[in-house]
C-alpha cells in the first residue's frame, strides 16, 4: 500500500465497492443531481424493466435548464404556463417521475430552486469527500467543495438510478498549482479561462485535477466552484480542491449539511482527506498568477483564450495545421477579423449567469462595476440571472438588483437561461455576447450567436461601454 | 444492447478537431423525451455548409465517421451518441475522445476508437474512394490497400459490447456486495445521508 496518496486516490479508495480482475471498480455514488433534460429516458428505462431507485434519499431533483427565467407566477399567484410544448412536456416528466421514485424534487417556485450546481453546494447536498454525480458536464462545479464530482450521460443516470453505482476505471491524476497573487481586476474566472487556455480544450483528457497554490487557497468557495466548473473546458474528468477551513465554513448550518457531532465527525474525516506530502501526480503544470490578465475568448473552442489586451491571432501564425484551419472556421464563424483588439470588438448583448458565474460573489463583482453606470445604447439586451431562487433572495436583501436595473439591465429568475439556447434566453444570430457562461461553441448561445467568455466584472464592464473591455480601466 | 463485433463500409471524412457535442447536436433537440428520432437534428450547423459530407451521395448511409482530436468534447448529453447511431454511425475513429462521449458511445453500442494522427490521415485518403472494416475481435482497422491498424480498448468495455451486456443487470449481481458496503459506511460516516426534507 502506498503511504502516500492524493486527494482523487483518497476519494476513489473509500467508495470502491467492488474491483474486478481487468482494473473496472464499481464505484458507490454519494449523492445524485437529476435535472429535466438528461433525466426523463432513464426513468422509462426503470419503468420498461420494472426497476426501482435504490436510494432516493441520496438523490435530488430540480428543473433548471428548460426553465425560462421570466416571471413564474402572476399577479394573481398563478403558475404562467410555459410556452414552449416540448419544454413543458420535459418540465413535466420530471415533476411527475421524481415523486413516482420517492425521488425528493424542488419545484420551479420555490425559493431553492436553481442551476443543479448551485443548488448542490448552497443546501449543504454537496460534501467534500464524497461522490457526486449528475447528467451534465458541469458537475465538476462540485469538486471546489473537494467532492469527486462528474457528468454522466442517460444510461449513467438510469444505471446510478436503479444501483447508486457506476462501472469506472480510475482516471490519471494531474496537479494545476497556480501560485503567486492575482493583479486587480483578476478573477477566478480569469484563472480557469487562463488555464483551459495553457492546457487546451483536451489537455485534462483522461486525469482528475486538483487545482492547488496560493492562489486557489485564497479563493472563496464560490471562486472555486467556479475554476472546478470548467475543469470539463479543457478535458478533465472532475476537478478537485482540497476542503479547508474555507470549505468547512462555507458548510456548516447549510441545511442538508450534517450538524452537531455529526458536523465534527464530518469535519474531522474531511481534514485527512488532502494530498498527502510525497504523493505523486500523472502529471504537474504551474502557473505563475502574475501571468493572468483579465480574459476573454475569441473564437469557438474554450481554449481559444486571450487577455483583454491581446489582437485576434492571425491563424496563419499557429504550429499545428489542424489549429489553423480550426481558427480559421472560428474567425469566420465569429466575424473577427486578425489584428484587431479584442478592446475594439463591440458587442450587442451581456449575459451574467450560468453554473459558472451566478453566486451571490459573481453578481457582486458585476454590480460593483455598474453602479452608478448605465449600460451602453448599442447593447439591446443584457441580463443577470441568479443561479438560485436563494441567491437572488440574497442580492436583493443586497440592493444588487436596483444597480442592475438602474443600468438598464434585466433582472431574472433563477435558472441555465443563456448559457445554451435551450429554453426562450439566446443570442440572434450573427450577434455577439459577452458572457460569463462555460461554453463558446458554434451555435451554443443560439444558431449563429458569437459568444465572447468572460468573467462577471468583465461583462459588467462591456455592458458599460458597449465593447469588449479591460475592468482594470473602471475600476477606482 | 445489441452485441457488435464488426463494422464495415464508406466512411464520412470529417477530419474536423474538438466537434463539440453542440455540433453534434445542439440543445434545442434535446427537449425530447425518447431516445429516437435525433438523427434529423445530427451535425446541423455542419449540414448547413453547402457541400457537406453528411449530405454528400457518395458516402450515403455510411457507418463510420472519421474525425479529428477531442471528438465529443462538451456537454455530458448521450443524445450526442443517440443522435449518431439514429443517423446510422456505428463507429467514429478519432485520434482522442471526450471521456464522458466515449462513456457515452459504450453505453449505445456506438464504436469509438481510437488512432493516431499518421492513421488518420491515411483512413481520410481511403474514405474518399473505398470501405474501412472495423474488426473489434482482433482490434484491427483494415482497408482493401493493405493498410492494418490496431487499436486499443478497455477489456471490459471490449467483453460487453461484443456481448451486448445488459450494465445495470451485471452490476445488480453485485447487490449483495453494494448492500454490505452501505452498511459499512453508514456505521462508520453516519453523516453521509443527506437531511432531506
Amino acid at each position: 500500500m502506498p503511504t502516500s496518496q492524493t486527494l482523487y486516490e483518497k476519494i476513489w479508495n473509500a467508495h470502491v465497492v467492488e474491483q474486478r480482475d481487468d482494473g473496472t471498480c464499481l464505484i458507490f455514488i454519494d449523492r445524485h443531481l437529476v435535472h429535466e433534460v438528461t433525466s426523463p429516458q432513464a426513468f422509462e428505462g426503470l419503468r420498461v424493466a420494472g426497476r426501482r431507485v435504490r436510494r432516493p434519499d441520496l438523490t435530488l431533483a430540480v428543473p433548471d435548464h428548460n426553465l425560462p427565467t421570466t416571471a413564474r407566477l402572476d399577479s394573481d399567484g398563478q403558475h404562467v404556463p410555459i410556452a414552449d410544448p416540448e419544454s413543458a412536456q420535459q418540465l413535466e416528466a420530471l415533476e411527475r417521475n421524481a415523486p413516482e421514485f420517492g425521488i425528493a424534487y424542488i419545484n420551479a417556485t420555490d425559493i431553492k430552486q436553481g442551476i443543479v450546481h448551485v443548488v448542490g453546494p448552497e443546501q449543504g447536498f454537496s460534501l467534500p469527500g464524497t461522490t457526486i454525480v449528475c447528467g451534465d458536464s458541469h458537475t465538476a462545479c462540485h469538486g471546489g467543495l473537494g467532492a469527486l464530482a462528474f457528468g454522466i450521460g442517460t444510461s449513467e443516470v438510469e444505471h446510478v438510478l436503479a444501483t447508486q453505482t457506476l462501472q469506472l476505471t480510475r482516471s490519471k491524476s494531474m496537479e494545476v498549482r497556480v501560485e503567486g497573487e492575482l493583479g486587480p481586476g483578476v478573477s477566478a474566472k480569469d484563472v480557469v479561462l487562463h488555464i483551459t487556455g495553457v492546457l487546451g480544450a483536451s489537455g485534462g483528457t483522461g486525469h482528475v485535477i486538483e487545482y492547488t497554490g496560493a492562489v486557489i487557497r485564497a479563493l472563496s468557495i464560490e471562486g472555486r466552484l467556479t475554476i472546478s466548473n470548467m475543469a470539463i473546458e479543457h478535458g478533465a474528468r472532475a476537478g478537485l480542491v482540497a476542503p479547508d477551513d474555507t470549505t468547512f465554513a462555507y458548510l456548516k448550518g447549510r441545511p442538508m449539511a450534517p450538524k452537531g457531532a455529526q458536523w465534527d465527525a464530518a469535519v474531522a474525516y474531511w481534514r485527512s482527506l488532502a494530498t498527502d506530502t510525497g504523493a505523486v501526480y500523472d502529471k504537474v503544470v504551474t502557473i505563475n498568477a502574475a501571468d493572468i490578465a483579465p480574459s476573454v475568448t475569441w473564437g469557438t473552442s474554450p481554449e481559444d483564450v486571450l487577455p483583454i489586451t491581446g489582437i485576434v491571432p492571425d491563424p496563419s501564425t499557429f504550429a499545428d495545421p489542424s489549429k489553423q484551419e480550426a481558427a480559421k472556421k472560428s474567425l469566420a464563424y465569429m466575424g473577427l477579423t486578425p489584428g484587431t483588439a479584442m478592446t475594439d470588438i463591440e458587442v450587442q448583448n451581456v449575459f451574467i449567469g450560468s453554473c459558472t458565474n451566478s453566486r451571490i460573489e459573481d453578481l457582486r463583482a458585476a454590480a460593483a462595476i455598474l453602479k452608478g453606470r448605465k449600460k451602453a445604447a448599442n447593447v439591446k439586451w443584457a441580463i443577470v440571472v441568479p443561479g438560485s431562487g436563494l441567491v437572488k433572495h440574497q442580492a436583493e436583501a443586497e440592493g444588487l438588483h436596483r444597480i442592475f436595473i438602474d443600468a438598464g439591465l434585466e433582472w431574472r429568475e433563477p435558472g441555465c437561461s443563456a448559457c445554451l439556447g435551450m429554453n426562450p434566453d439566446k443570442v440572434p444570430a450573427g450577434e455577439r455576447c459577452a458572457s460569463t457562461s462555460n461554453r463558446n461553441f458554434v451555435g451554443r448561445q443560439g444558431p449563429g450567436a458569437r459568444t465572447h467568455l468572460v468573467s462577471p466584472a468583465m461583462a459588467a464592464a462591456a455592458a458599460v461601454t458597449g465593447k469588449l473591455t479591460d475592468v482594470r480601466e473602471l475600476m477606482n | 444492447m445489441k452485441p457488435i463485433s464488426s463494422v464495415i463500409g464508406r466512411a464520412y471524412p470529417l477530419g474536423l478537431k474538438n466537434i463539440d457535442t453542440d455540433i453534434i447536436i445542439p440543445a434545442a433537440w434535446l427537449k425530447t423525451i425518447s431516445r429516437s428520432g435525433l438523427g434529423k437534428g445530427a451535425f446541423q450547423s455542419l449540414r448547413e455548409v453547402p457541400g457537406n459530407v453528411f449530405d454528400d451521395p457518395a458516402y450515403a448511409d455510411a457507418p463510420i465517421l472519421i474525425a479529428g482530436d477531442n471528438f465529443g468534447c462538451g456537454s455530458s448529453r448521450e443524445h450526442a451518441a443517440w443522435a449518431m447511431a439514429d443517423l446510422g454511425i456505428s463507429a467514429v475513429i478519432a485520434p482522442s475522445f471526450s471521456d464522458i462521449f466515449s462513456g457515452n458511445a459504450f453505453k449505445n453500442g456506438l464504436l469509438a476508437i481510437v488512432l493516431p494522427q499518421d492513421a488518420i490521415d491515411r483512413l481520410m485518403e481511403v474514405a474518399q474512394t473505398d470501405s474501412i472494416h472495423i474488426d473489434l475481435e482482433t482490434q484491427t482497422v483494415t482497408t482493401p490497400f493493405q493498410d492494418r491498424f490496431a487499436f486499443e480498448i478497455d477489456p471490459f468495455r471490449k467483453h460487453c459490447l461484443i456481448n451486448g451486456v445488459d450494465e445495470i443487470g451485471l452490476t445488480l449481481k453485485s447487490s449483495d456486495a453494494i448492500s454490505t458496503y452501505e452498511t459499512k459506511i453508514s456505521a462508520s460516516q453516519p453523516w453521509l445521508t443527506p437531511n432531506i426534507a
